[in-house]
């Protein structure tokens, strides 16, 4: 049951990313073509998911635990630092440069075909990079 | 801009909302694709779960592309850049410790001054690159 909800979490969460267009690069290279074409359509998914999750965040807040966890895993507050704008800024540059974000590179592995399979198999890369430097 | 895609992008982002509501009241955890991943193998009794996320998004890719082949993926560029921004994406979501999920939705919605910081920064540097190397190529 609780792997089951897990799993259905992430295929709602990738049934989103398709149904609003997320998955199509070309429609976010548009929403960040400012200068250009610019198509301004993606702030609506934001907007959307970000006008569902909040309420729910509020009222899950002040209560102790999930139903299937002893605890809520928050993110440990800290402040805006160097690693954080650095960070950002360089996952900005691929993002750009590809028009895939990690949630809609990894739903395009179902496609198949061999470019979401590089890209996916660069972020990991990518990740181990960051993290074995970070380690030491 | 049509009303039908924005519609569209209404239903979609919803869906997403949905999905990390379910995530955060079932188990407590918050919906970061990129840390999802990058922590997918972690020992701290959380591995299971993210890697039954990451199976129902990959299980609902490779419906989707059967059924819509066009909206699952088609890239705008080459491998070799795809590549590159690939390594980018993975080491500077890590170094930022989050992407357009963990940052942009679940962060943002909480209120979190970092989370709307590292948005910021990143649909900057992500405009300034389309920019420079074009929306495809």
């Amino acid at each position: 049951m609780r792997l089951a909800i897990a799993a259905l979490a992430g295929g709602l969460f990738a049934l989103g990313l398709v149904i609003a267009g997320m998955t199509t690069p070309a429609n976010v290279t548009a929403f960040l073509d400012v200068g250009g074409a610019w198509d301004p359509t993606l702030a609506f998914v934001m907007a959307a998911a970000i006008a569902t999750y909040a309420p729910v965040a509020r009222l899950v807040k002040p209560r102790r635990q999930p139903i299937f966890d002893t605890r809520f895993h928050w993110p440990e507050p800290r402040l805006v630092d160097r690693r954080l704008v650095g960070g950002a800024a360089i996952f900005g540059i691929g993002w750009g440069l590809s028009g895939y974000c990690p949630g809609p590179a990894i739903t395009s592995l179902g496609r198949g075909s061999i470019e979401p399979l590089v890209f996916v198999g660069a972020m990991i890369a990518g990740i181990a990079i960051a993290r074995s430097l970070s380690r030491r | 801009m049509s009303v039908e895609s924005v519609l569209r992008a209404l239903m979609g982002g919803a869906l997403i909302g949905l999905a990390a509501s379910i995530l955060l009241v079932a188990h407590g955890r918050i919906a970061g694709i990129s840390g999802t991943l990058g922590r997918a193998l972690d020992r701290d009794g959380g591995s299971d779960l993210r890697l039954a996320f990451l199976a129902g998004m990959v299980g609902i890719g490779i419906v989707a592309a059967q059924l819509v082949p066009s909206a699952v993926g088609a890239s705008v560029r080459g491998l070799p850049l795809l590549a590159i921004a690939g390594l980018l994406v993975g080491i500077g979501t890590t170094i930022g410790n989050g992407c357009t999920s963990g940052h942009g939705v679940c962060g943002v919605a909480r209120g979190s001054k970092r989370a709307i910081v590292a948005v910021l920064t990143f649909m900057t540097t992500g405009a300034i690159t389309v920019a420079i190397a074009g929306a495809s190529s």
